[in-house]
């Protein structure tokens, strides 16, 4: 069994409130050195093995129709 | 009089405005209405569909994410590409419609990553569509919002475009048609509460009018905009 692991994230500049939230209560529990706080989804995917590079370019493709949204979002996978 | 206009409810697992949806359309204007489960395909018998507000598929992934993909969607740009065919997405519907492209731009959290709940004001920016031939330029309606993820955004391109062409239905607004950044609620781009495409046959807006559909409930407004869309097929 392969497994994918995909992160997704938000693009820089778009605005993510829970990040934003998380940061301040850092800094009010004493950790006066965070500067930025992003909170993305992390997703583990199992698939039965295969061809690496056709793996690869299945989960490329799920993640750009629907784990990710392009439009704010970016995405990074790895495959073990 | 005439013939009754045919409204089409979709409704997905988590739904939950089908039944005012409905209710508003059949019960208040009196015309035909029933539900579509998101399995159908069956849809070129409606003149419109609306996609309801809720929290399909348990607002999973993102809103409207996984919705976007159920069968009735498949038949649906092929919808819209016909003639006198409209699509209405309040709320979970407009989150829907976004994540399928019919709609330019994408919902984030509210700015105060508040949910919610509560009567706003918008500005009818466009008056001269299906949607909204039935108010005058710049009337302000009060209409309920009730969402978590309505803080509309799309980059700047997009926003010339929709600015340019018209293509902005709603902007949030103080109670004397003002746009300011304090009634902008959730911190959508220039206020954005509902836009439409380029054909001006789909609309989406966060905002629910089938929850003004009464004024001892609070406000009636939002029979303007169904009212609209049903003079505008009639006369069509």
């Amino acid at each position: 069994m392969a497994k994918a692991k995909v992160y997704v994230t938000f693009k820089d500049g778009v605005l993510e409130p829970q990040g934003k939230t998380v940061n301040a209560a850092l800094l009010k529990m004493g950790y006066k050195n965070i500067k930025d706080v992003r909170i993305g989804k992390f997703i583990e995917i199992e698939i039965e093995n295969g061809d690496k590079k056709k793996i690869k370019k299945e989960i490329d493709e799920i993640c750009d129709r629907l784990l990710a949204n392009p439009n704010i979002e970016k995405y990074d996978f790895e495959i073990e | 009089m005439g013939k009754k206009i045919k409204f089409g409810v979709v409704v997905f697992p988590g739904s939950n405005c089908d039944a005012d949806c409905l209710w508003a359309v059949r019960d208040i204007l009196n015309q035909d209405a029933e539900f579509i489960w998101h399995e159908s395909k069956n849809i070129k018998k409606y003149d419109c569909l609306i996609f309801p507000g809720g929290f399909s598929y348990g607002d999973y992934l993102r809103s409207g994410a996984i919705a976007r993909f159920s069968k009735v969607m498949e038949s649906i740009n092929e919808f819209a590409n016909k003639k006198n065919k409209f699509i209405i997405g309040i709320c979970n519907g407009f989150q829907i419609l976004l994540e399928a492209g019919l709609l330019p731009g994408t919902m984030l959290h509210n700015k105060n990553l508040k949910f919610i709940c509560e009567y706003v004001n918008v500005i009818v920016e466009n008056n001269e569509t299906p949607f909204t031939n039935k108010c005058e330029k710049g009337q302000v309606l009060k209409i309920p919002v009730a969402h978590g993820e309505g803080n509309y955004f799309c980059d700047e391109r997009t926003l010339n475009t929709l600015i340019a062409t018209e293509k902005i239905a709603f902007r949030y607004c103080d109670i004397n048609g003002n746009i300011t950044d304090e009634a902008n609620i959730n911190g959508s781009v220039y206020n954005i509460a509902g836009i439409m495409n380029t054909k001006e046959n789909i609309l989406g807006m966060m905002p629910h009018p089938e929850r003004a559909m009464i004024k001892d409930l609070g406000s009636e407004d939002g029979k303007l905009i169904w009212e609209s869309l049903i003079n505008y097929i009639k006369k069509s």
